[in-house]
């Protein structure tokens, strides 16, 4: 037996610790179902590499926000996410997944 | 004089910057030695409640007066102070854009909570009184230095803002306000001032025999980190920008000393005033600017900050400063 799978948006957001509260209260604001958030190990930029062994403070970690959405809330999410993040450092992509329990998203 | 050098001698000879050292060296020569981000963090939140709740239990023993209020007004006001003449010198010295000025501005009017902590340790260390008060003054002076970077930049006409968020605003200073350490800081202080005496009594094993060794510890991260920054940020330091890392803690304290003689601080008071005034941010300010200025780069505030002006407070402005708080103090 297969087992069905339904596409959908996956938002990756890729931003440098402090602002992660921001987002994540702007995903809250926004409806956003659900979220992950995983810490950035090391890794380098336009600014240089980075540790995050090496640093005394959140000012210079990056974390990483995953969150899968609907298509058709994909813009309705991405402008503001945009809008907020868009003077930091950091990177954001949409790529397409394919889940199995498609209610949850 | 004699009584300077000693100071200094047994400054830089103490365990502390020795350890600091250590991890400077440790870092600048590629070694894999490293402090875990958990025991770090676990060590910083120790240091802020101990030096928070001594301070706390001591004001609860000697009682509080007019210099308190009058400390916590002369730092707030040299919080705001400092960050004019830092964007003043770095605009006419230095090649940096007015964002990256006020920056690193803000980050030399507020104050380094460790170098604090390390010239409390240094003040016990030479038998000079702490009025213990002097931790709400550092509380005090974490955030004025922000607002008055920002209103620098603002009035500059050379800043960008574009159609987004950032600059100043009532979230940002809630975050730079309560953030941990401060909160830990002022609630230990308060827990401290509660409890007074007995209250001391009881944790003292915790928070009074260990502090030394934690400290030193703590120093050998921060060596690390310090080495690491310096390592990979240092070539965005330009001659003028790395000596301003060393003259304006100079500058500052010189101004603190003449505050801190006004106002009638006793020369442990007086030497905390002028080590905070002299202290740059590496922890609340860094953070507040990523999100108030992201344009300016961490690469120089953070490197100068963490990798120019803390070694150099740690091992030779500490005993200065001491040496400064007993010229000015009130016997």
């Amino acid at each position: 037996m297969t087992l069905a799978t339904f596409h959908k948006k996956r938002l990756d957001i890729v931003v440098e610790a402090p602002v992660l509260n921001r987002l994540l209260d702007l995903l809250d604001d926004l409806a956003v179902t659900g979220y992950t958030v995983l810490p950035a190990l090391a890794g380098r930029g336009a600014e240089g590499a980075w540790r995050r062994a090496g640093m005394v403070s959140d000012a210079g970690r990056m974390v990483v926000v995953m969150c899968i959405l609907d298509e058709a809330r994909i813009d309705d999410v991405l402008q503001p996410v945009y809008e907020l993040v868009r003077r930091q450092i950091g990177i954001v992509t949409v790529s397409d997944v394919a889940v199995i329990r498609p209610d949850h998203f | 004089m004699e009584n300077a050098l000693s100071l200094a001698a047994g400054n830089l000879l103490s365990p502390m910057v020795l350890f600091f050292a250590l991890g400077m060296l440790a870092a600048l020569v590629k070694s894999d030695l490293s402090v875990p981000e958990a025991i770090a963090k676990g060590m910083a939140l120790y240091l802020m409640l101990a030096i928070g709740f001594k301070g706390g239990a001591a004001v609860s023993d000697h009682g509080l007066d007019a210099t308190l209020v009058l400390a916590l007004l002369a730092g707030a006001v040299l919080s705001f102070l400092f960050p004019a003449i830092a964007y003043f010198l770095l605009r006419a010295s230095t090649k940096l854009s007015a964002v990256d000025a006020a920056a690193v501005s803000a980050h030399y009017g507020s104050i380094s909570i460790v170098t604090f902590v390390a010239a409390s340790s240094a003040l016990q260390s030479a038998g000079i009184a702490d009025p213990g008060y002097m931790v709400a003054v550092a509380a005090v002076m974490e955030s004025p230095a922000i607002i008055s970077a920002l209103y620098l930049l603002a009035r500059s006409g050379e800043w960008d803002r574009g159609d987004t968020k950032g600059g100043f605003s009532t979230d940002l200073m809630r975050e730079v306000v309560l953030n941990g350490s401060v909160v830990l800081l002022i609630g230990a202080f308060v827990v401290g001032l509660v409890t007074g005496k007995e209250g001391f009594a009881a944790i003292a094993p915790f928070i009074d025999a260990p502090f030394k060794g934690v400290l030193c510890l703590f120093l050998l991260d921060m060596g690390l980190v310090a080495g690491r920054g310096l390592r990979q940020g240092g070539s965005a330091l330009g001659g003028g920008t790395v000596l301003f890392g060393l003259y304006m803690p100079l500058i500052s304290a010189v101004i603190a000393t003449v505050f801190a003689f006004a106002i009638g601080l006793s020369p442990g008071g007086a030497a905390l005033l002028i080590t905070l005034a002299a202290s740059a941010s590496y922890i609340a300010v860094p953070a507040a600017m990523r999100l108030a200025l992201p344009e300016a780069r961490p690469a120089i505030y953070l490197t100068l900050s963490l990798g120019v002006t803390f070694p150099f407070n740690l091992t030779i402005g500490i005993p200065l400063y001491i040496v400064l708080g007993q010229l000015a103090g009130a016997p």
